[in-house]
């Protein structure tokens, strides 16, 4: 066969796939299906062919040409073996043969009379009592056919016995009518044969009830135009699917009606009452039976229910459930009231610490800044009084003139305004309780050379202490 | 045992034809030099010979003509006979021949009992020796048309013929001179006769072939794979048919004669007869026609009748057995274990597939990807009466140049039983709405092994490296709720309550065939394909079930190659279900 095109792309190959000479073997194909193949057309000779290479089947051959033959004659052929072992496991495409009938025959049922149809088990006749409404429309033509085998006239006469095709004509009707769907539903609607009785209380009292239920909803169930119908499940059946059961089977809308039972309409034209009257009385019979039905039915719900232990189980559970909510309610909420309670009263504590802190903070920034201020003061007296007790930085006896002064005080006062507490702190310590001039003046040129080379102070800037 | 060692004469000239035989037609065929199935008209001009034979004193009348004797002479008048060929007694129907000779137990076999020569005397025909007369006639009339006698022929039969049916048959042929090649079902021929036809495309497919008959209606659902079939499924009706047809046509003009004359003609066996042969021909005739006829001359009580029918009366009275038909074809797809939307082709085969209701009902039934084959759905149709016989024809030609022994052992289950796959195989590819990519399927579950399939595959647009992953598929049936538009206030079935049943849900649901995706087998790495490049992926199954793959980028050389082993072949053989 031609190569066939698809559209779509392959997909990229992932990044970190491997395969031994880029090919990987993961599965394994399914098991096969043995099938004969038809051995018809010239694509089979080309499989006759094709097969025959095989170690398997290699004996014969579809022989190509008349010269191929001669060597074929001495080949082995098949034999009767081969055939039953290679159709050993052949799927089956054909059904059995029609076989035995299955249901042995009432002889009362043998020697009824056609015109009587009406009266007769249609199913009963054809062998499918265990199928009833049930039985596929298959079913009963092969159910038929089987009877057809049995009764034909024809094959009485071959058994010797009389040509009486009463019976025969029984099986025509009765297949007639299940054949034909509409006549089917009629017959159908009346087969009580095929009815579940509801258990009487005595049954009811010992059996059990699903047992003993579940049969006659299935039959009823046969009636209605909704299918599938629910079932009635058991005791661990959700309170929805009962519930939904009990409303399906209370609002039933069911198929059957009571033609089936009506009486002959007489068929001349003659007596045109006569026949009004007779159409007249069956068409209230089926209304009456019909209302009967849905009556009867509805009754037989009823007592389901009365004894449904599970409707009184949900109840039960429903209370308990109900009161379970309530009390889940109540402590949720109270759970809420007190969570809340004990979230304000947190709140109100940090924000109480809080408070605190930060009062607590205030004050203490407030001394501090007083201290490092009178501190300041403090340190920047040493300083002052320190250059005005080592004599203006000039050596011992020279008086300091008034420009001296000025100059060195400028001096302290442009070193002072530079620095920070810290350093003019340390610069105090330095100079405080020193005496002697020229070490006051060494501290001060030291001082004045530092601030110089951190940047504070420009070269010459400090005109004396600088120097 | 050829010629030259036991001095035997050569095997003659062999001319072998195609013949369907029917319990209601048969139908000859040839194929022309040009290997074109033709169906012979025999001397009265019938392609659709009935299988009837009659004798007036001491003569034999044949097809038609046979047939018309059933008004006067039904009783020496021999029909519906070919399932009795082969079969004991007690397992016929006798039914069908309620208006002509009744077959009878004799010894072990069946026969009729006629006054098949000049004297008055009854003598017993077995069905054996009144198929080899049908056989005789048939191969009389091939003869005279091909001008060459004719001397071997494949018959189509039933799929549920016994190998006893087969032997009676094979030898009644003989004794009528005719050197039985192969048999071969009719389903089958109706598949090679469509397949056979020059403007066939050989493309893997599931045929669902309908053979709507007089007396029987037999449906097979085939898989044909690279042109070898496997049939799927089978079933048989013996309920519903062309007599049911023809039936419901004699009830409805039977009570128009009653209503106006009192007297009801089925009630006579011979007015039952006339009506009978009249109905079918105003079927036949509402097949082609929107109005037909049917007149009797003298139905009953010396009356005649003449009334006519349109097509949509006709098509209402019948609208149940149409319904029985539909519903059988349904049946066997589901034997098949196949939903409706697995069938690519329906062919319609056999005299009632003529009837156009049944095949727009089919229509109907399936998506409109489905082919129905039939002459009212489709103008390129083959007859579908001559489906078999010209199937057989094909076949006749192809086998006739072998000797039989060889066609037995080619035959042989020991070659047609084949393991069949049971998912498909393809490969996975990438969409841009799938994220996890997509089943292809390259060879199709029932294929018989050994089989291969090649196919091409594209790659993302720029080319590279990818990946061939090859796994199993699974045919999915994806169900989903289509909203029905609402009709404006009122539900629209209002006044409809008599038959609004199947209205009443109000979503439709759209059913789609999608791909699960089964086993993963192998990878195969495919590197640096060219931009708008594309990968040729073969995969190949043994006959062993080893199955081979084979990667390469299409026009390139070398490639990847693997293989896998093999699988097993089930063991269980029971039938589907049903
Ligand atoms: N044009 C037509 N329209 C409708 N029905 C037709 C037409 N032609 C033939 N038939 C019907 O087809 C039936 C015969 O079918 P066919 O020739 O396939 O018979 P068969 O294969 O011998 O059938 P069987 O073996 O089931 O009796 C008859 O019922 C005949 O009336």
């Amino acid at each position: 066969m031609a190569a066939v095109q698809f559209s779509l792309p392959l997909p990229v190959l992932p990044q970190d796939w491997v395969g031994e000479k880029d090919f990987k073997a993961i599965g394994q194909l399914s098991s096969a299906t043995q099938r004969n193949i038809e051995p018809v057309g010239p694509h089979f000779l080309a499989h006759a062919r094709r097969v025959s290479k095989l170690p398997l089947i290699n004996r014969n051959i579809f022989a190509a040409t008349n010269s191929d033959l001669q060597q074929k004659r001495h080949q082995r052929t098949f034999s009767e073996d081969d055939r039953i072992q290679a159709q050993e496991n052949v799927k089956k495409v054909e059904d059995d043969d029609v076989g035995e009938i299955s249901e042995p025959e009432d002889p009362l049922m043998l020697q009824r009379d056609a015109k009587d149809w009406k009266g007769q088990d249609h199913y009963a006749v054809l062998g499918l009592t265990k199928h009833r409404y049930k039985a596929t429309e298959t079913q009963i033509k092969r159910a038929h056919r089987k009877k057809v085998l049995r009764h034909h006239p024809d094959k009485k006469a071959a058994a010797g016995s009389s040509e009486d095709d009463s019976f025969f004509k029984c099986i025509q009707k009765a297949t007639e009518i299940l054949l034909d769907p509409v006549k089917r539903r009629q017959f159908d609607s009346v087969d009580e044969a095929a009815d579940v009785e509801p258990p009487s209380k005595k049954q009811a009292q010992k059996g059990s009830f699903f047992k003993l239920w579940n049969p006659v909803f299935v039959a009823e169930g046969r009636f209605s135009k909704t299918q599938p119908v629910p079932r009635l499940g058991d005791d661990k059946s959700k309170k929805e699917e009962v519930e939904e059961f009990y409303n399906f089977w209370y609002n039933f809308d069911s198929w059957r009606s009571f033609e089936y039972q009506d009486e002959d309409v007489p068929d001349d034209n003659e007596n045109r009452d006569q026949k009004r009257h007779v159409e007249r009385k069956n068409n209230n019979a089926r209304k009456k039976k019909k209302t009967e039905d849905t009556t009867r039915l509805r009754q037989l719900v009823d007592d389901c229910l009365a004894g449904d232990e599970r409707i009184k189980r949900f109840k039960k559970e429903e209370r308990a459930g109900k009161d379970k909510k309530r009390l889940e309610k109540e402590a949720a909420e109270k759970k809420e009231k007190e969570d809340a309670q004990r979230a304000a009263e947190e709140k109100e504590r940090l924000r109480k610490e809080a408070e605190e802190a930060s009062k607590a903070e205030k004050a203490e920034g407030k001394k501090a800044k007083e201290a490092a201020k009178n501190a300041v003061k403090k340190n920047k007296r040493v300083l002052k009084s320190s250059v005005k007790d080592a004599n203006y930085l000039l050596p011992a006896g020279q008086e300091a003139g008034a420009k001296r002064v000025d100059q060195v005080l400028n001096d302290v006062e442009a070193v002072m305004a530079k620095i920070d507490p810290e350093e003019m702190a340390a610069l105090a310590g330095k100079l405080g309780g020193m005496k002697v001039a020229e070490e006051v003046a060494k501290v001060w040129s030291e001082e004045a050379k530092r601030l110089v080379e951190v940047g504070k102070v420009k070269e010459g800037e400090l005109k004396v202490i600088g120097s | 045992m050829s010629s030259q060692e036991d001095g035997e004469i050569s095997s003659p000239e062999i001319t072998a034809i195609g013949i369907s035989f029917g319990n209601s037609n048969s139908s000859i065929a040839y194929t022309s030099g040009e290997g074109k199935a033709e169906v012979i008209a025999n001397e009265e001009g019938d392609r659709q010979i009935p299988s009837v034979l009659s004798y007036i004193e001491g003569e034999e009348y044949h097809g038609t003509q046979a047939k018309s004797q059933l008004v006067r002479n039904s009783r020496n008048t021999i029909a519906y006979f070919r399932d009795y060929l082969g079969k004991d007694f007690d397992s016929i129907d006798p039914t069908p021949c309620h208006a002509s000779a009744h077959p009878q137990k004799h010894e072990s076999t069946i026969a009729f009992s006629v006054q098949d020569k000049e004297s008055e005397a009854q003598n017993i025909v077995t069905v054996s020796e009144i198929t080899t007369r049908h056989i005789r006639r048939l191969a009389s009339s091939a003869s005279d048309f091909l001008g060459k006698s004719v001397n071997a022929a494949v018959i189509t039969v039933p799929t549920n013929v016994t190998d006893e049916q087969r032997e009676a048959l094979s030898e009644a042929a003989k004794a009528a001179g005719v050197d039985v090649l192969q048999m071969i079902s009719e389903p089958t021929a109706a598949v090679l006769a469509y397949d056979a036809r020059p403007e066939a495309i050989l493309k893997d497919k599931i045929i669902v072939v309908a053979d709507l008959g007089g007396t029987r209606s037999d449906m097979a659902v085939v898989a044909s794979r690279g042109g070898v079939y496997s049939i799927l499924s089978t079933s048989h009706d013996y309920e519903t048919a062309g007599v049911q047809l023809d039936q419901v046509l004699i009830d409805h003009f039977a009570k128009e004669f009653i209503k106006k004359n009192k007297t009801d003609p089925r009630e006579n066996e011979r007015s039952l007869a006339k009506l009978k042969l009249e109905a079918e021909a105003t079927k036949k005739a509402l097949s082609l026609g929107g109005n037909a006829s049917c007149s009797v001359e003298s139905l009953a009580d010396g009356i005649d009748f003449s009334s006519t029918i349109n097509r949509t009366r006709y098509e209402l009275l019948a609208g149940k057995v149409f319904g029985a038909f539909t519903r059988l074809i349904e049946e066997a797809v589901r034997k098949a274990d196949l939903d409706i939307l697995d069938v690519d082709e329906v062919i319609l085969s056999g005299g009632t597939s003529h009837t156009p209701k049944i095949s727009q009902n089919l229509q109907r039934l399936f998506p409109p990807t489905t082919r129905i084959l039939s002459p009212s759905t489709l103008p390129t149709a083959i007859d579908p009466s001559s489906l078999s016989a010209r199937g057989a024809a094909i076949q006749a030609s192809l086998v006739q140049e072998f000797e039989k022994e060889d066609i037995e052992q080619s035959t042989h289950p020991m070659v047609t039983v084949t393991p069949h796959l049971r998912n498909a195989i393809g490969v996975m590819v990438v969409s841009e709405d799938v994220q996890k990519g997509l089943f292809s399927a390259l060879i199709e579950k029932e294929t018989a092994v050994p089989c291969r399939r090649t196919g091409l595959f594209a790659v993302p647009r720029e080319g590279g490296d990818v990946v061939v992953k090859i796994c199993e598929g699974l045919r999915d049936i994806k169900v989903s709720k289509k909203e029905k538009p609402k009709t404006n206030g009122k539900p629209a079935s209002d006044d409809s309550d008599l038959d609004s049943d199947e209205d009443e849900d109000g979503d439709e649901e759209i059913r789609e065939k999608v791909w699960k995706i089964g086993a993963v087998l192998a990878e195969a790495a495919v590197k640096g394909v060219k931009k708008g490049g594309k990968v040729e992926v073969t995969i190949k199954v043994e006959a062993d079930l080893a199955v081979q793959v084979e990667a390469r980028e299409a026009g390139g050389k070398g490639g990847v190659r693997g293989s896998l082993g093999k699988a097993r072949v089930a063991e269980n053989g029971s039938a589907g279900s049903g």
